[in-house]
């Protein structure tokens, strides 16, 4: 095991085992459902089992006559009480957006829409009580996929928003596209679905609000991957509570995959009740209630047209694609299926010309923000889906032909088609050392002499790469952000050399109170046990974006490693003042200040922090004290890269895949704890692979949910995956001092085409080109039986 | 209201509960034992595992009157003297978890697995935990610290200190 107790060592890139785990293997974690506040009482919400259904009435009488019951609260009350709608966070010119109560008025717009909510004594009573709230609806019809919604004659989602449309979003250079197709020797046709998903974070969402009156102060716990930006919206925007009087607590949080991002209805209302009833309120989603209204992922139509030259090199990309983002818009979701789509559909590969044609459809679902990779993986599987069909039909190795169309290691700084510039990047390399693990050339002949045995082995490759470390607040605030995306981090340093350190970041199992540390540890030659990472209550951490788009590492801890040197700098005045040296003489190493070429006259970071603190002995124009904050806005996103393949054997008689090997290389630039790094490799690969394999989210034509519970919504379990066979290689990111790049969403971006490649060159025997996912047993018999019958 | 003894972790608790009461809310509510956890509520993600008469069971389907006159071991009862188990400290060693919530039941079924089983290959472990959902790990080093926690206690260690 990696010490954590060697002061001075540099811990940057080991695998130090983490400061947060003590409390998870022990049973002391404190998730929000473990708080309980005196006098609390419990929400229950009443919800529309219709998609698309008026509000005539709402009986609450029989309710209110169950002893324990407090309040029923309708969304007419919240209204009443001057509680505004929840904004989306991301605009486009045009866009439609749809009134988002936390309660619904007058009509629902999906299966799950809260309608009113219960407070009572005990979660039982609360749900006894919701029970028995009566609401009279008048069922019109719905519609759930985006295609149809957009046909015309389509039941309409919302008046204001004609033909369902949410908006248009177009970028490259059509005519050049267009123009380039036209002369192209070969143009390459797909149609992909790209499924819907759900997150399913083991911890349900949940929140517990408390209302103090005599401090005229809300405290919320909430399951928040960003604490400061749910004080921001529900305080400003939606009830009214200004931040010197909102607290905002996410303590440990059971994982996220983005869908704790956004401000949902049940928090607001908690939050609301708590000061109506004038008791604390708590509320937990069952894992029913989280299928139904926490935020989906992906759902993509997409329409690809990718061309090519007589040499296989990629000449235009055309895309068109039609974005399901549900019956109402969430915090991020306008971005998703544009800048973190659109925007990464050049790849790893030169492509010059690029089109990409964006509709985005309100249906009678529930709402579809960002989930792990956010438009990435999308990205991804259109590019790397589409080269494999391409290769086969150009008669062209897969690899040889990502190889002949990467973007060259000296053409960087690049300028892709798409408005990115990417600041670095070498693949090659990345491409040869997964075709190396994984013995691409032995597979082949393995494959050959399987299939001449009736055995169908598959493999397949994903070159991808992602934008990340969320992001340059001047870039997005011209893309339509409504807020920066820089972060904080203050480094106080006690009188006694112990670290306080506070992040805007939130960790909620990226093991951020470890890595954090290690950075803190490097920097100040102390141990990580000296060090405390303070993340998610805006009562202590001054401001943050909070955990999403892979952005801890290169914003967050960038931030933590300027005030670092802030620190550091202010200690070599003291330590100069007090060796009596110029401070241009004093050297910084181990925790020690020591004046050039004579070591022996040195002062420890302690010493120098007790001096900082005593100021009986520091320069005439210093403050006493030793703290630093920085706000650190990057300059530009973070590009990692890399090549992921996988090796699958499909059961020809029951359809059954097997996933035989993974093999992985990412290019994450610096890495400061492979452990946790590859852990979260591992889980991003297991999410993808389910994506292309198990997981899909059906509703039926009248918006019904039918995968609503983990009965029929296939997560993976331990017997369906492989052991991951991991590798990097290192081009250090421009873009941050640490020269860190994001590396949460890359297995879910790189896996899920990679798996559905290696599926379909399994079965290519059959002729078999494409099957939109997920590719489960049932699909791929079917179509086997199809091509069979079809000979 | 029905009166239950229940043993958790060596100490006796007497409590008047509703019939419908689950063993889980009786944990985490009645007696404020909150390492056992909720994920789900039709009994697939085994968060809530824990050892009812040493035997594995997911808390959320057992009613709290069924463990009555019962020892109930939960994540909390698992350190002996201030010691880690064996399979809590492979957890952490192997980086067997990530955001912790799926951790106390995952923990839990691999005990009951290693008490009947001490010498389980990868295909049995990933087998012996499908009743145990995990969101973070892709389950590749929860199996590593099962195998891990296998060799210590075959190795005759019971258990190691907590640093």
């Amino acid at each position: 095991m990696a010490t954590t107790a060697q002061p001075g060592a540099s811990l940057m890139g080991a695998s130090v085992r983490r400061k947060e785990d003590p409390r998870f293997i022990t049973g002391t974690g404190r998730y929000t459902d473990d708080l309980k506040l005196a006098g609390q009482t419990y929400a229950a919400f009443v919800r529309s089992p219709h998609a698309n259904a008026t509000i005539n009435a709402i009986d609450a009488s029989a309710a209110l006559a169950i002893p324990g019951v407090h309040a029923v609260l309708t969304g007419e009350d919240m209204k009443k009480a001057g509680v505004n709608p929840i904004p989306p966070g991301w605009l486009h010119p045009g866009i439609k957006i749809a009134e988002y109560r936390a309660l619904a008025v007058g009509r629902v717009a999906h299966v799950g829409n809260a309608v009113a909510v219960v407070i009572a004594d005990s979660p039982t009573i609360a749900r006894d009580a919701a029970d028995a709230v009566v609401v009279d609806y008048t069922d019109h019809p719905a519609v759930a996929d985006a295609v149809s919604a957009l046909k015309p004659g389509a039941p309409l989602v919302h008046a204001d928003a004609p033909g369902n449309v949410v908006f248009t979003w177009q970028l490259g250079d059509a005519a050049a596209t267009d123009a380039a197709i036209a002369g192209a020797k070969t143009v390459v046709k797909q149609h992909l679905v790209n499924q819907r998903l759900i997150a399913n974070a083991m911890e349900p969402r949940a929140s517990l609000a408390s209302y103090d009156p005599a401090a005229d102060e809300l405290t919320l716990y909430v399951t928040s991957q960003n604490p400061h930006v749910h004080r921001l919206i529900m305080g400003a925007f939606v009830l009214g509570i200004p931040e010197h009087k909102f607290r905002v607590i996410a303590p440990d949080v059971g994982g996220g995959f983005g869908s704790k991002i956004f401000i949902y209805p049940e928090e607001c209302v908690v939050a609301w009740a708590s000061k109506v009833v004038g008791r604390p309120v708590k509320w937990t989603a069952t894992r029913s209630e989280a299928y139904l209204t926490d935020a989906h992922g992906r759902d993509h139509d997409t329409d690809v047209e990718m061309a090519f030259d007589a040499n296989g090199k990629i000449v235009a990309l055309r895309v068109k694609t039609v974005a399901n983002l549900g019956a109402y818009l969430t915090l991020f979701a306008p971005a998703v299926p544009t800048y973190l789509y659109g925007t990464l559909l050049s790849g790893q590969y030169n492509i010059p010309a690029i089109h990409v044609d964006v509709t985005a459809a309100y249906t009678h679902t529930t709402p579809v923000d960002a989930y792990r990779g956010a438009g990435r993986p999308e990205a991804t599987y259109v590019l790397e889906r589409t080269l494999d069909v391409a290769a086969r039909q150009l008669g062209i190795d897969p690899a040889e032909l990502r190889r002949r169309n990467l973007i060259a290691p000296d053409a960087f700084p690049f300028q892709t088609a798409v408005a990115l510039q990417y600041d670095s990047g070498n693949y090659e390399p990345a491409l040869d050392k997964a075709l190396a693990m994984v013995d691409y050339k032995g597979f082949r002949a393995q494959q050959a002499a399987a299939r001449a045995k009736g055995k169908l082995l598959g493999i397949g490759l994903s070159s991808y790469i992602e934008a990340c470390g969320l992001a340059p607040s001047h870039i997005v605030g011209s893309l339509g952000a409504q807020a920066g995306l820089y972060e904080s981090g203050v480094v106080r340093i006690h009188p006694t050399g112990k670290v306080t350190v506070l992040t805007g970041s939130h960790s909620h199992g990226q093991g951020h109170e470890t890595t954090f540390a290690q950075i803190v540890a490097s920097e100040l030659g102390c141990t990580i046990d000296d060090v405390e990472i303070v993340h998610g209550d805006t009562g202590r951490v001054p401001f943050g974006m909070g955990t999403y788009g892979s952005r801890s590492g290169a914003v967050g801890g960038a931030a933590i490693f300027n005030s670092l040197q802030k620190v550091k700098e202010k200690g070599r005045k003291i330590a100069a003042h007090l060796l009596e040296a110029a401070p241009e003489d004093v050297d910084f190493a181990g925790g020690n200040y020591f004046v050039k070429g004579s070591p022996s006259r040195a002062k420890g970071f302690g010493e120098v922090a007790l001096a900082a603190y005593l100021a009986h002995n520091i320069p005439a124009d210093m403050e006493p004290g030793l703290e630093a904050t920085t706000f650190f806005n990057p300059g530009n996103f973070v590009f990692p890269f890399g090549t992921h393949i996988a090796a699958v054997e499909v059961d020809s008689e029951t359809g059954q895949v097997t996933v035989q090997r993974y093999v992985a290389v990412d290019d994450f630039g610096n890495v400061i704890n492979p452990m946790i790094v590859d852990g979260q490799l591992h889980g991003g690969i297991a999410q993808g692979t389910a994506q292309a394999l198990w997981e899909g989210a059906q509703y039926d034509s009248n918006g019904q949910l039918l995968t609503g519970s983990l009965m029929n919504y296939a997560i993976p379990k331990a017997e369906f995956l492989p052991n991951f066979e991991t590798d990097r290689t290192v081009t250090p990111s421009p873009v941050n001092p640490l020269g860190v790049k994001g590396a949460g969403e890359a297995g879910t971006i790189a896996s899920t085409a990679a798996v559905a490649n290696a599926v379909i060159d399994a079965l290519s025997p059959f002729g078999i080109t494409h099957l939109d996912m997920p590719l489960t047993p049932a699909k791929i018999w079917s179509a086997i039986q199809g091509a069979k019958g079809g000979n | 209201m029905a009166e239950i003894n229940v043993s958790v972790n060596g100490r006796a608790y007497t409590r008047d509960v509703e019939p419908r009461t689950l063993l889980v809310h009786f944990l985490r509510d009645a007696i404020g034992l909150t390492g056992t956890h909720v994920g789900c509520d039709t009994s697939q993600c085994g968060a809530c595992t824990v050892l009812l008469d040493g035997r594995g069971v997911k808390s959320c389907t057992v009613l709290a009157v069924q463990a009555n006159g019962a020892q109930v071991t939960t994540i909390e009862g698992l350190e002996t003297n201030g010691a880690l188990h064996p399979l809590q400290a492979a957890f952490r060693e192997a980086h067997g978890l990530q955001c912790g919530f799926c951790t106390p039941g995952m923990i839990m079924s691999s005990v009951d697995l290693l008490s009947h089983n001490p010498h389980p290959t990868e295909g049995e472990i990933r087998h012996a935990l499908e009743g145990n959902l995990c969101r973070c790990t892709g389950y590749h080093n929860i199996v590593k610290a099962v195998q891990i926690a296998a060799n210590t206690m075959a190795a005759g260690g019971s258990a190691v200190a907590a640093d």
